[in-house]
């Protein structure tokens, strides 16, 4: 019976090891984060309480028939948004695939805006008109929420070619998942990238499945993706996504070569969704087992992990860490509540904001008819 | 006024662009060091240097990519594709992201790009280099195309598609690349969406968009000449925006159009054009509409049989006699 008990363990802890105490340290002797005060490192943590908060109602709210089409919660993954747009200075930009809410709320937007744009609501952040996938805010540095894979990367690169060329000191930080890599555009823009030597963090968010297929069924050699960057002489690294400030640490690094050497960067951060590839993934829990969804939960959970950081640390209590939770979620029932109070677009907003030419009429000379509704 | 090549009123265009703002920049495969592969933009390179002129890997997604990436902050990229043909390559680039960001984005983002290169047949080059894609890129909302068939238009609407805010596709034909007209030497531009009357008549209407407006004019001065019949040229210069009254104008006046295209039949140019005509004009017709496109298939490799595929004035004539 106790050898029998003892497999169990080790099969337990082969699925999703538990971190020890050097892993959980990791990062934290970096200058970016022996430099955060408490203020700081309680905004870190509320971020990521705010976005799981904020997803779980808008999962609810999809549950409730209030949103319809994709939604692609982010919940497991709040460490790496949250950490990596925590670095961003006057002139670093951020581009992401279709999990996009973290880096949303991570950037600062509105979740009024955010929830009321999944509701299809004309105060939505793109006046219901882009969705759960496309959410941008270019007041933020925040270029979207793309929905084709890898179709954001080379956008990414270009927004670092504009910075170069403009001699600005920034990056622009280009998220992906590890379905991306296998995209031919995706070495088109790494070669591109130091080809021209360009201001640029690729960062792949590996959860290990690209959509229902794992990481060993899709890339030919997947012990390291981030490895890929040697094929184009690009400075990469790989890193525990669920530890706050190894993330920030590592993507630290990434900056500085970016503004002092305009070089760019293969940053490959270990991560997991406990959910689907999206709401709509009936088989999130076929691909691969429960035990393993359950263990990493317990183990890796990178707000559970961040929480016991700051609590031995001391800039948190109990007490506090319960404010911000209840904050979070009246933030998101609030948010549910304004879109579910906000109106739908009206019909004639179907033909605005396709043509700046349009919207902007005698601003401009054009003569023919643009559209052809009739 | 001058008489200067196609080629050199776009490379006037495009030089006198980047002197006027410093945001313009082109960049493409082979346009700076080997001078463009149909020299088009042979000796921008030198002039202006390595910022403003860039050669591109053979890297149509990524590049493309790119210069969509770098105008949403603010640059204005004027991107080369050697062949239209391989925009294929880069089409999610092309049609996802500089189409719909500014819509997605509720109208926070736009995309001034410019995305220009030859877009024909006729080259004796087969079928994969032949391709003439302005009909299916005209059906994207978001989207502008301009098809030029004169060196006077492709310098004044190169001009206006560099300052255009919205994404403006430039197809050009090498086989107009040598083509010679009188250009002003002073500056001028032509808003993107205005047709034109080539050639003014009164017994048919022939409406056609890039080298086939040449070959309608061929066609129409024989058709004159030989057989007193006159035709009213219409060059529509864009596909999208599309100039609608000028195309009705003209039917009205002459009671009968003829749709000539060197695109393929099936969903293209002709029919949108088909429909509004019978829509707007129904009883100005004293005919059917008929259309004279490429012959339906892949472009042929082989020389004699590719000239014959595509409209060529001997095929308009023809077509114009069966109608009156």
């Amino acid at each position: 019976m106790s050898n029998n008990t003892t497999t169990e363990v080790n099969q337990e802890e082969e699925i999703a090891p538990p971190l020890d105490a050097k892993a959980l340290a990791s990062g934290r002797d970096h200058p970016v984060n022996v430099s955060l005060k408490a203020e700081g490192k309680i905004r870190l943590y509320t971020t990521m309480v705010r976005i799981r908060r904020f997803e779980e109602r808008a999962v609810r709210a999809y549950q409730q028939g209030k949103i319809g089409g994709f939604l692609h919660d982010y919940i497991g993954q709040e460490s790496i948004a949250v950490g990596c747009c925590s670095l961003m200075k006057e002139h670093d930009h951020v581009i992401t695939a279709y999990r996009d809410h973290g880096h949303a709320i991570a950037v600062g937007m509105n979740q009024n805006a955010l929830m009321a744009e999944l509701y299809g609501k004309v105060t939505g952040c793109s006046k219901g008109k882009g969705g759960s996938m496309h959410y941008f805010a270019p007041d933020k540095n925040y270029w979207g929420g793309h929905g084709i894979v890898a179709g954001q990367t080379p956008l990414g690169t270009g927004l670092a070619y504009a910075l170069k060329y403009k001699g600005l000191k920034g990056c622009c930080m280009c998220f992906m998942g590890d379905g991306a890599v296998n995209q031919g555009v995706f070495h088109e823009s790494l070669n591109l990238a130091q080809l021209w030597k360009l201001p640029v963090i690729y960062v792949i968010e590996n959860n290990g499945y690209s959509m229902g297929t794992s990481l060993a069924r899709s890339s030919a050699f997947s012990d390291s993706l981030a490895m890929r960057a040697e094929g184009y002489n690009m400075a990469w690294d790989t890193g525990n996504g669920h530890l706050i400030y190894e993330v920030r640490a590592k993507v630290a690094a990434a900056i500085e070569r970016a503004h002092e050497h305009s070089l760019p960067t293969l940053l490959e951060l270990k991560t997991y969704r406990y959910r689907g590839h999206s709401i709509a993934d009936a088989n999130a829990e076929k691909y691969r087992t429960k035990d393993e969804i359950r263990r990493t939960r317990e183990t890796k959970d990178p707000i559970s992990i961040f929480k016991t950081i700051l609590l031995e640390e001391k800039v948190l209590t109990e007490d506090i860490a319960k404010d911000i939770e209840k904050s979070a979620r009246d933030e998101a029932n609030n948010a549910a509540d304004y879109a579910d109070r906000s109106p739908y677009p009206p019909v004639e907003d179907i033909t605005n904001d396709v043509y700046w030419s349009v919207d902007n009429p005698g601003k401009h000379d054009n003569h023919g008819k643009i559209f052809f509704n009739d | 006024m001058p008489l200067i090549t196609y080629r050199q009123a776009l490379k006037d265009g495009l030089a006198e662009e980047i002197i006027r703002d410093p945001n313009v920049l082109i960049m493409g495969e082979e346009v700076a060091q080997y001078n463009g592969a149909y020299k088009v933009t042979e000796g921008l390179w030198e002039r202006f240097g390595d910022k403003r002129v860039v050669d591109a890997p053979i890297s149509e997604a990524g590049f493309i990519g790119l210069g969509i990436g770098a105008s949403m902050l603010g640059i204005r990229p004027v991107m080369e594709l050697m062949f239209f043909s391989f925009a294929y390559v880069a089409w999610d680039q092309m049609v996802n992201n500089a189409a719909c960001v500014r819509y997605m984005s509720g109208g926070l983002i736009n995309v001034p790009i410019v995305i220009r290169g030859p877009a024909n047949g006729g080259t004796n080059v087969g079928a994969t280099h032949s391709h003439t894609p302005e009909n299916q890129l005209a059906n994207f909302p978001g989207l502008k195309v301009v098809c030029p068939a004169t060196p006077y238009d492709v310098k004044g609407l190169i001009k206006s598609a560099i300052r255009d805010n919205d994404p403006v596709y430039f197809m050009e034909n090498t086989l107009l690349y040598g083509m010679q007209g009188e250009v002003p030497v002073e500056e001028y531009t032509i808003p993107i969406g205005k047709a034109d009357v080539k050639r003014a008549g009164t017994d048919i209407t022939l409406i056609a968009h890039g080298r086939a407006v040449i070959t309608c004019l061929k066609a129409a001065e024989l058709l004159a000449t030989e057989h007193e019949i006159s035709c009213e040229v219409v060059d529509l210069r864009s596909i999208r925006p599309l100039d609608e009254e000028a195309i009705l104008a003209s039917v009205r006046k002459t009671h009968r159009a003829l749709l000539v295209e060197e695109n393929k039949p099936f969903c293209g140019v002709g029919a949108q054009i088909s429909h509004l005509i019978q829509d707007k004009a129904f009883d100005d017709l004293d005919g059917p509409v008929k259309r004279l496109s490429s012959i339906d298939a892949p472009a042929i490799y082989s020389d004699p049989l590719e000239k014959y595929q595509l409209p060529n004035p001997q095929r308009v004539i023809e077509a114009v006699l069966k109608m009156i």
